[in-house]
């Protein structure tokens, strides 16, 4: 049983993501996580402002639970079911990494230079984060759906758009990593 | 009971996420970078298995859980929106290194800086919503 402790390979890994995909839509639902971004708008009460968060937010609290078991789930895998959160990522990409003065590269299971405590007061690392989450939020919701909607869901069922959305989510990250990152770090 | 069937599947997706490094910056950084197999495996793994129970659900009509027809609606159709849509979520996906299912993961993982990324992708999603109609899609 000392494998669960380690990282999971990718072939453990993709077929439980088909097989969470699968229970979902055996249970009447979809796999589908961005939308709870929108179903949390109108919680908020977006839909005084835009007519796009009018909805019967009701009828999407079953991906709120998800969402919710989501957490959980991070919780469990990072407090019981590991040893050793460093991630062991190619030798290669912790030398570009470094390069660009990201020193927890293979140390950490998020930069610190971002993520950490003290990466708080960095005006810098805060925008990055800001700026990365409103551009998720704003194109997911623009292509109609992230990595689970398109990526897994829409092109399991063979879906033209999605393909479309998965290239532009490709355009979009190997732009940024390979034309930004070098003007922004 | 349907409610802790949903918490199940959640909790099976939070772990699958953070266990396979999927919800960290670095494997998605790699990913573009095409210095590694790692998260092309677990897309492409995921998308084959996927495909394969999708078509055979529908092939074989097989019913729900509880019985009911599935219906797999299909995407609107359009070009512009998913393109646009897809390249500003991108830039958005490698520069948090985060999308919607991890974002979730790592706050249950403890980085409280990942709140910054929820906030900012909740009022992302807001700004959608109020601009919505000027924008092509």
């Amino acid at each position: 049983m000392n494998w669960i402790y380690e990282p999971w390979p990718w072939y453990i890994a993709g077929p439980m993501i088909a097989f969470i995909m699968f229970l979902l839509i055996m249970v009447d639902k979809n796999f589908g996580m961005s939308s709870n971004l929108r179903t949390m708008c109108t919680i908020c009460g977006a839909g005084n402002k835009a007519d796009f968060f009018k909805f019967d937010w009701k009828a999407q609290k079953w991906n709120l639970v998800v969402v919710s078991g989501t957490i959980i789930g991070g919780f469990i895998g990072s407090y019981f079911l590991s040893t050793n959160l460093a991630v062991a990522i190619h030798p290669e990409t912790i030398s570009d990494l470094k390069a660009l003065g990201f020193e927890s590269a293979g140390t950490a299971y998020l930069p610190t230079e971002l993520f950490g405590t003290e990466a708080l007061r960095s005006l810098k690392s805060v925008l990055v984060l800001t700026i990365g989450g409103l551009f998720v939020g704003f194109g997911a919701r623009y292509a109609g759906g992230c990595t689970s909607g398109h990526a897994i869901s829409g092109l399991s069922n063979l879906q033209l758009p999605s393909l479309i959305a998965v290239i532009g989510f490709f355009i979009g990250g190997l732009t940024m990593i390979h034309f930004i990152f070098p003007l922004l770090f | 009971m349907r409610t802790l069937v949903y918490l199940c599947i959640g909790i099976l997706f939070g772990i699958t996420m953070f266990k396979s490094e999927a919800a960290s910056w670095f494997r998605i950084y790699e990913m573009f970078k095409f210095e590694s197999f790692h998260m092309y495996g677990i897309i492409g793994a995921a998308l084959f298995i996927g495909s394969i129970l999708v078509q055979s659900i529908k092939r074989f009509k097989i019913k729900s859980f509880y019985g009911e027809k599935i219906n797999f609606a299909p995407k609107a159709k359009g070009f512009k929106r998913y393109l646009f849509g897809g390249i500003i979520f991108g830039l958005g996906w490698a520069l948090a290194g985060a999308c919607p299912g991890p974002m979730f993961t790592l706050v249950g993982a403890g980085y409280i800086s990942i709140f910054i990324v929820i906030i900012a992708a909740l009022l992302g999603t807001f700004l959608y919503g109020l601009f919505k109609d000027r924008l092509p899609h």
